[in-house]
């Protein structure tokens, strides 16, 4: 079904008449009707990698329940594999999927933003005044970007992208990569960990460089990190810096951004003020600004913490988080694979907890990420994860997980085998 | 109900409710591979093996061979390494019962 077709079902709904839609709301969720008495409702915040895994395993495990997904944008748009957009690898299609897969199988869509959540009264509430009572909330927000002095204003911002959310940010920096004269400097600034996607910024270093190798073979990239060291894959990265990239990319730690021009598209360091033709600044992170509304923020002011056993709040009960926001288990990366692993932990014990019967003893997680390091070269970081009961975390299990031992180019393919079948196993496509 | 069916009743009831903390168990193991390797096995394509519908027996002999490192790979070997032999004989049954993609 092509995009248009999915949006004139979903006009051809929404116009079905007040009468009918008032009729259909309550069976909306239930399937209920099939598969016997609702279990409970369930309010999801939030389509990404973790919402969307959660509002579909809810549906595929639990039966009768009624599950909502509450998301402010139309469709799905991946962050994982984005940055192959800004080396002209890719267009914004091949990362963008609907979310008909979910209403398919019974999920209630619901397209809004959703700005509180009043845990006495168990209801998600959404800036166009809409309510949304629920028997258990799953928020999966996503991040927030801190303020950087010198981006206040939208031009500014628009001027200086981030580019950290895939969209229209990404196609804005991909523009002005492309309009970049030959010769000209493109600089990205790392933010201090723990931020969405350890190894992002290194990979788009690196497809930018390919980029300009191909394109535009005087430019170079200019990586400055606030961390002391290279934060994931470091040695694979290293090697795509000398080797693939020589004369290309440089790289300096503990360089730490403190204010920009965005006017001259100036990043002002501690010890210099670096100007070039295209800035890219990643700011510091923390949980998106619903996880501090709903008091679920505990953990430096910044993150969630969560019982990894039932990814329950450690806050406000009867609600679980995922993904980004979430406070990571030790060595755990801000990943998409790990938001969907996040969720099928959350949905098995949500549906335990409403059936009431006792939740998974030691849940697993594996976490698999892919970076390209050119167009036809890729490489991964693995690890699995267990719960470990003593000590109420998630833990690395021993001897297991690792990187490639070099760049390769079946994990190239891998990578976009990878992304076809999360997509997949997340949206129900 | 005299004593003794009572006490079969509650035993058979106990060994079910095991039996489907078990299934449930061995479900969720299943979802941590199904990221790459499709839901419930149903992979896409085949550049990621599809596992619904593969012998149990297949399963837990690539695993061992991932572990031992008689199989290379790209990344199973090290995946792998994280799940006992007992996890491997649940995920293995688990998928072996799943219907393969149409």
């Amino acid at each position: 079904m092509t995009m248009q077709a999915v949006s004139r079902v979903s006009r051809r709904r929404l116009l079905g008449g007040g009468v009918a839609a008032v009729v259909a709301a309550p069976l909306l969720g239930c399937a209920s009707g099939r598969d016997g008495p609702s279990i409970g409702r369930v309010v999801v915040v939030g389509g990404g990698y973790g919402g969307a895994t959660a509002a579909r395993y809810l549906r595929l495990w639990g039966g009768a329940i009624d599950v909502t997904l509450v998301e402010r944008d139309p469709s799905f748009v991946s962050c994982p594999m984005s940055n192959l957009i800004l080396a002209g690898l890719a267009q914004i299609g091949d990362i963008t999927r609907p979310y008909s897969g979910l209403e398919a199988i019974g999920v209630r869509r619901v397209q809004g933003d959703a700005v509180a959540i009043d845990a006495q009264r168990k209801e998600v509430r959404l800036s166009d005044g809409r309510s949304l009572p629920y028997d258990r909330a799953i928020v999966s927000p996503g991040v927030d970007i801190d303020a950087v002095e010198g981006l206040g204003s939208a031009a500014a911002q628009q001027q200086v992208p981030h580019a950290w959310k895939a969209g229209p940010q990404t196609l804005a920096l991909r523009a002005q990569l492309e309009a970049m004269p030959d010769g000209g400097v493109y600089a990205i600034t790392i933010p201090p960990a723990p931020y969405r996607c350890p190894p992002g910024p290194y990979e788009r270093a690196c497809l930018v460089a390919h980029y300009f190798k191909q394109a535009k073979p005087k430019s170079k990239v200019l990586v400055l990190d606030a961390n002391p060291e290279i934060q994931s894959k470091k040695v694979l990265f290293e090697r795509a810096f000398t080797e693939l990239y020589r004369g290309i990319i440089e790289y300096r730690p503990n360089n730490e951004l403190r204010q920009v021009d965005a006017a001259t598209r100036t990043a002002k360091m501690d010890f210099d003020d670096i100007k070039v033709e295209v800035l890219n600044v990643l700011p510091p992170q923390r949980a998106a600004a619903i996880a501090r509304q709903a008091g679920l923020v505990n953990i430096n002011n910044r993150w969630v913490g969560v019982d990894w056993q039932t990814m329950e709040s450690t806050a406000v009960p009867g609600i679980h988080v995922l993904g980004d926001a979430t406070f990571s288990a030790p060595l755990m990366p801000k990943s998409g694979h790990i938001a969907n692993q996040h969720a099928k932990v959350a949905a098995a014990a949500i549906i335990q907890r409403l059936k009431g019967e006792p939740v998974e003893a030691a849940p697993m997680m594996v976490n698999c990420c892919y970076s390209f390091v050119s167009a036809s070269e890729a490489i991964h970081v693995a690890s699995v994860h267990r719960y470990d009961a003593g000590e109420k975390t998630m833990k690395l299990v021993n001897g297991a997980g690792g990187l490639s031992s070099s760049a390769n180019a079946a994990e190239a393919r891998i990578a976009q085998a990878w992304t076809q079948n999360i997509w997949a196993d997340t949206l129900a496509i | 109900m005299n004593r003794r069916a009572i006490g079969i009743a509650l035993a058979l009831a106990v060994s079910a409710s095991c039996a489907h903390a078990k299934d449930l168990s061995a479900r969720n193991l299943a979802a941590t591979c199904s990221n790459c390797h499709g839901t419930d096995g149903r992979a896409l394509g085949d550049t990621l093996k599809p596992l619904a519908g593969m012998p149990a027996d297949r399963i837990v002999t690539a695993m061992a061979a991932f572990k031992s490192g008689a199989q290379p790979a790209t990344v199973m070997h090290q995946i792998a390494k994280g799940f006992s032999d007992e996890q491997i004989g649940a995920l293995a049954a688990y998928f072996a019962a799943q219907p393969a993609a149409k």
